[in-house]
């Protein structure tokens, strides 16, 4: 694979350049927080340093595929002026999408949308509005140089120069940056910044970042048959509710994690004129299995929980493909400090096979 | 004249069916000359006006909103318009903090028979929405980005040393437990600096509670949870305040909880303490001890003082010490006098105009993901489950992702809390988003205090003033427009 060498101005340049026909979003610091937002054409043009741009960010970089809320579609009625009694309706469909770059994404946030794919592209029905999203992104990710205590790529079968989901890979070293590209899309895009080819010496230095990394992941998991574990203790309502004793049921984790994919749908509106919403919901919240009757299937935290675990590790599953990533957000902005691993484990540990019992 | 060519202005009345809208018939019988800028909503008593319909009608672009009801000791309900005087004077007192002019809401009192008092009222304050002018857009106003708070002082000596009552607290806590379904504590969590909430009921799970800076989730807010069954809970002071505050609601039953607690020397704030680390620096230990934490972390030592690293509401906290308690163990930590408990958000916001406040909680609300955090982790958040902003219908608020939905969240979190807000600043510390949400509700309470000279999470005997009247209210003075 050919590679090719930047320098952070260089890269600026590049990122400058492509904003003028694309949308780019790339982190962005908030307060303690970061956050991918997008980068106008002026701000790319003010900034003086390309680190910036390349930490890690509180939030997950989903809402460029699946915004918080998008409107489906709208209904708009006016009335005949020669004749009030006849109304016109008129159904209108957002183009919602647009031509954007993703810069600065984890190789766990790139699998994230792969993850996302799942239900939207892979299930029975292809969802028009995520794929006209997906079809418009070009994600370049950036291979970690380093790894959090927070982070368990590893355990999910995935490491730090991670090249699944990509369409270019960069990975920071002194002077900066090689980047190769991994799809078409990405060989497009990284041809706009005319950057020289990465010399031996150069790639070398990225073999040694990123097994810095990998240095710094946790323990490979020991976890085998995590799907059918996690299964088998689905009637322990016990486990459960021991385990999640401490949670919130705040949702928090649900809404910064790249995995998460559930929605719900509102309209807006009155007799004439409407809009149907789409926007983010998740099975933390109490309201999300809440039936018409009054019922809840999952009335306490402990099923919630159980649910979240279930659909990353287990529901329809297999080893080593989960849908979660590792990134570890749902852990460093848990308000009550819940480990999604020590769950995991817990729940695997002592649990029997399905058929073992 | 319309709205739309700007020549009138948008005024929404809510006007008692009894009083001020027979009023407002009796001028109109007499056809007495009116504005017509008012859009009238006929409520039964001003008592049903709920503060929320006025901050919704602002948010939406209402240039002002008037109430107007029977005079006091003349409801047709008796007492709805005591009850209303108290909601709708702390309303208008807290309205600029979220930089919406008080002056474009106003309450009165008229009777079906003061055509000509209504005539003068709504000409009056329609003339004053009109000076305004219209009022200041969400979406027009700039944004205020990239704001720093200062770094308050602490008003007393803050400590991290392991408590020496930690050991007969735990003697305590095991000699109870036989009578109790458990006992609400923290224990280390996944690193040396991160502790949990957890529920001890057996004499192992005792010897794993920690006490100390680590302990920073309020865990009153586990209470009503457990509501029915005897359950025990270790509280710092701020805890105890939400503690008495679900007693006082009736959430709760004294006799079902046996409340530990200890002096508290302060609690930190993550972010202060992860600042101070490399980002993958890996916690391997923390020794406490007079001042301040040693964090070793990767093998290296870092010194980090208490002054550094306190949470805001530890640096101005003057109840360390459970305010409520059945045991009470060690020496009671010394209780600072403060008269400004004020957190940076809400000293920063006091400096700025109406407009600039407004582009604060728009440049917030911006970041808001709407998780909802922030109402899951307050204790005193108790309808948990039915929650009015999660209703259909009534449709309190859209999905759309807008700051104007957004920050109607927060107004309800804050109006709902008003009066029962203890300032333990949960809400906030939860936020992902790190937006100082507790600014708003500190507000209210600060107008609670200054009205009615109370302070939630005190005193059991106490009434949350928003749940009840004098019929002469000693702060509250009548105006005039
Ligand atoms: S696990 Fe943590 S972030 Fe998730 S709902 Fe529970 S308390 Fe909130
Ligand atoms: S469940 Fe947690 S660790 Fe896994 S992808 Fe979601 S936020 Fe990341
Ligand atoms: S916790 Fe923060 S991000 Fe979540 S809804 Fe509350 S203010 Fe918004
Ligand atoms: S509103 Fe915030 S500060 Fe007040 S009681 Fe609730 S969590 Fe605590």
């Amino acid at each position: 694979m050919s590679t090719f060498f930047a320098t952070p101005s260089a890269l600026l340049g590049w990122l400058k350049s492509v904003s003028s026909d694309n949308r780019v979003v790339a982190p962005k610091k908030k307060g303690s927080v970061v956050l991918f937002k997008p980068w106008t054409t002026e701000e790319l043009g003010a900034c003086q340093d390309a680190s910036e741009l390349l930490i890690r960010s509180t939030m997950s970089a989903k809402e460029v595929v699946f915004p918080k809320c998008e409107t489906l579609y709208e209904l708009k009625a006016t009335k005949d002026p020669s004749d009030l009694s006849k109304l016109h309706q008129e159904l209108i469909v957002p183009n919602n999408a647009t031509a954007t770059v993703l810069f600065g994404a984890r190789p766990c946030d790139a699998r994230g949308f792969l993850c996302l794919d799942m239900p939207y592209l892979q299930g029975p029905v292809v969802d028009p509005y995520y794929k006209a999203h997906r079809d418009a992104l070009v994600i370049v990710t950036q291979a970690c140089s380093n790894a959090l205590p927070t982070c368990f790529c590893n355990w999910i079968g995935s490491n730090p120069a991670d090249e699944k989901g990509s369409d270019i890979i960069f990975t920071p070293i002194e002077g900066g940056f090689v980047l190769s590209a991994l799809t078409e899309k990405g060989t497009a895009l990284l041809a706009k910044g005319g950057f020289d080819a990465a010399d031996d010496a150069k790639n070398t230095a990225v073999s040694e970042a990123q097994a810095k990394a990998k240095s710094q992941l946790p323990a490979e998991s020991t976890l085998k048959d995590i799907p059918q574990k996690v299964y088998a203790r689905f009637n322990d309502e016990a486990f459960w509710n021991k385990e999640i004793e401490k949670c919130l049921s705040c949702g928090a984790c649900t809404f910064l994690c790249p995995t998460c994919q559930c929605f719900t749908m509102t309209d807006k509106g009155n007799q004439l004129d409407g809009k149907r919403m789409r926007s983010w919901d998740g099975c933390m919240a109490s309201h999300f299995t809440l039936e018409a009757s009054g019922h809840n299937p999952r009335p306490s935290r402990g099923m919630r929980y159980r649910n979240r675990l279930g659909h990353k590790f287990s529901y329809g599953r297999k080893d080593g493909d989960f849908s979660c990533v590792g990134c570890g957000r749902c852990i460093r902005s848990c308000p009550a400090h819940l480990d999604i691993r020590t769950v995991l484990s817990n729940a695997c540990e002592g649990a029997q096979k399905k058929g073992e019992e | 004249m319309s709205v739309l060519d700007d020549k009138e202005r948008r005024i929404v009345g809510f006007l008692c069916n009894w009083c001020s809208y027979g009023g407002a018939d009796t001028a109109g019988t007499a056809r007495a000359n009116q504005p017509t800028d008012l859009r009238i909503i006929r409520v039964p008593c001003s008592g049903r006006v709920n503060p929320l319909f006025i901050l919704k009608a602002l948010m939406n672009g209402a240039d002002g909103v008037l109430v107007s009801g029977c005079h006091p000791r003349d409801c047709h309900y008796a007492l709805g318009n005591f009850y209303a005087r108290r909601r709708l004077e702390t309303l208008k007192e807290f309205l600029p903090i979220i930089g919406i002019n008080p002056e474009r809401f106003h309450y009165t009192w008229v009777s079906a028979s003061e055509g000509q008092r209504w005539q003068e009222v709504v000409t009056k304050f329609t003339d004053h929405i009109h000076k305004l002018g219209a009022a200041p857009k969400w979406s027009e106003v700039p944004a205020l980005k990239d704001v720093k708070f200062d770094l308050v002082d602490a008003i007393r000596p803050l400590g991290c040393g392991t408590h020496p009552a930690l050991a007969e607290l735990k003697a305590e806590i095991k000699k109870a437990l036989p009578d109790l379904h458990g006992v609400l504590g923290w224990r280390k969590g996944y690193d040396a600096i991160h502790a949990e909430p957890f529920l001890m009921q057996t004499e192992a799970e005792v010897d794993e509670l920690i006490w100390g800076p680590f302990n920073v989730q309020n865990l009153a807010n586990f209470l009503p949870k457990h509501a029915g069954k005897k359950i025990g809970v270790v509280v710092k002071g701020c805890d105890s305040k939400n503690v008495v505050e679900l007693l006082v609601e009736k959430l709760i039953k004294r006799e079902d909880v046996t409340i530990f607690g200890i002096g508290c020397n302060g609690t930190v704030d993550y972010k202060r303490i992860l600042a101070k680390l490399p980002e993958d620096a890996v916690i391997e230990s923390v020794v406490g001890g007079g001042s301040g934490v040693k964090v070793t972390a990767s093998g290296k030592e870092y010194d980090m003082p208490m002054a550094e690293i306190a949470q805001d509401k530890c640096r101005l906290c003057v109840k360390p010490n459970a305010v409520i308690s059945d045991v009470f163990l060690g020496k009671p930590t010394i209780e600072p006098e403060c008269e400004d408990g004020r957190l940076p958000a809400l000293r920063f916001l006091d400096t700025l105009t109406l407009e600039e406040r407004m582009g604060f909680w728009k440049g917030q609300m911006e970041h808001c993901i709407r998780c909802y955090a922030c109402r899951s982790a307050c204790p005193q958040c108790v309808c948990r489950d039915f929650c009015v902003s999660d209703s259909r219908d009534p449709e309190w608020l859209t999905q759309e992702d807008s700051v104007e939905q957004k920050m109607f969240f927060q107004l309800i979190h804050a109006q709902h809390l008003a009066g029962r807000c203890t300032g333990c600043a949960e809400c906030e510390r939860a936020c992902p988003m790190d937006i100082p949400v507790f600014a708003l509700k500190q507000q209210f309470g600060r107008m609670i205090k200054k009205i009615f000279g109370y302070s939630a999470g005190l005193d059991l005997e106490s009434m949350p003033p928003l749940l009840g009247y004098e019929l002469e209210e000693a702060n509250i003075k009548e105006r005039d427009l």
